[in-house]
């Protein structure tokens, strides 16, 4: 994003928001605006990505599990879409005052936004954990029963 | 008022939370782990109550200073003015945007406080054994879950305003305490829709007899 006011230009991207924000002497904000803007969809993508290469073995191995885990969690925080209408409301507010132009990482946020969703409604957990080996020693079998027994760990 | 009449951990069966999993523990009060995912099996979330309420009430006490200190500190030409999350959006309503004024109004203000009540409101109905309307009550928490995200608007609103606008020695701004009150809020509020076990309100449903520990 580009901002002009008579003559004067500044420009920022997401991460420099949020190291703005930590310049500033908002240490705390700047690490969650950074970690909950690129951080978290970073880290989902990249788990996302890890764990369906993974599972083109089958079995899975059980690492995957933990790595689906992390997914979930990142999934929770990560708030592309929030961030958006955050941007476009902080541009609202300043295009009174300034001109603004969108540069091309804005497009790649509106495509992003498209697409995240997409992800999550192709993507079945369920699917993953069928096909991970499990955690006591068994092999995954598509037919196993749903309700084995479990016993007590020491 | 509803047809359940038995839950799952009632029948002695408890699903895993990370993997979905379901399992039957040959010994309820140690279910052990679960044999897919090696995650710690529980009936119900150990001391959800506790813990919810805990966040709850922080997040309430930072609520406070949230609303009333300052978000943004606008300097034109060197003189300060101070806008707080309330200021913002009479500022966005006075401004002629009035839907931008409403969607900040119910992101940074509404979201928060309603989840505050409704997580207090399920906590207090499980805790007094509630057994009306419990599918309502189901319907909530994932209301409070799936909406909780969106009260961290004004989070990126204050910092892309002041990535943007440092325009020395026209115009600057720089962020205010407020701002992290209002992102702890926003922070702890998630947790607190976290903590919270929903599998509670069904419990005194189906039996009378209270089984959170």
């Amino acid at each position: 994003m580009g901002l002009s006011v008579v003559g004067r230009t500044a420009s920022t991207t997401i991460l420099g928001g949020a190291y703005e924000m930590w310049l500033q002497g908002e240490q705390l904000t700047g690490a969650l605006v950074g970690f909950c803007a690129v951080l978290a969809p970073a880290g989902y993508l990249l788990f996302m990505l890890t764990l369906l290469l993974a599972t083109r073995r089958s079995p899975a191995p059980q690492w995957v599990g933990e790595i689906l885990r992390w997914a979930h969690h990142f999934q929770l925080w990560s708030m592309l879409e929030v961030m958006m209408l955050g941007i476009l409301v902080a541009l609202i507010k300043i295009a009174e005052l300034a001109t603004v132009d969108a540069g091309i990482g804005m497009f790649a946020v509106g495509a992003l936004l498209l697409l995240f969703p997409a992800i999550m409604v192709n993507f079945d957990m369920r699917d993953i954990w069928e096909r991970v080996e499990w955690a006591d020693g068994d092999i995954a079998t598509p037919g196993a029963p749903a309700t084995p027994a479990v016993q007590p760990m020491p | 008022m509803n047809t359940a009449t038995s839950t799952a951990a009632q029948a002695g069966l408890v699903a895993c939370e990370s993997c979905g999993l379901l399992s039957r523990p040959v010994n309820a009060a140690l279910p052990g782990f679960c044999r897919r995912c090696g995650e710690a099996l529980e009936f119900r979330r150990h001391r959800s109550i506790e813990t919810t309420w805990a966040l709850i009430i922080a997040a309430a006490i930072c609520y406070i200073p949230a609303n009333a200190l300052p978000v943004l500190v606008t300097t034109t030409f060197g003189s300060p003015e101070d806008d707080t999350i309330l200021g913002g959006v009479i500022y966005l309503y006075a401004s002629g945007s009035w839907p931008l004024a409403l969607i900040v109004l119910i992101a940074s203000v509404m979201i928060p406080l309603g989840k505050l009540v409704a997580l207090a409101y399920l906590l207090v109905s499980v805790q007094r054994g509630s057994v009306k309307s419990n599918r309502e009550r189901t319907r909530l928490y994932r209301t409070v879950n799936l909406i909780g995200r969106w009260s961290m608007l004004d989070v990126f609103v204050a910092t892309f305003t002041v990535a943007l606008v440092q325009l020395q020695p026209l115009m600057s701004v720089t962020p205010g305490t407020g701002v992290l009150f209002f992102a702890a809020v926003v922070v702890l509020t998630m947790l607190a829709a976290e903590s919270f076990d929903p599998r509670l309100i069904w419990d005194s449903a189906s039996s009378r007899r209270a089984r959170h520990d």
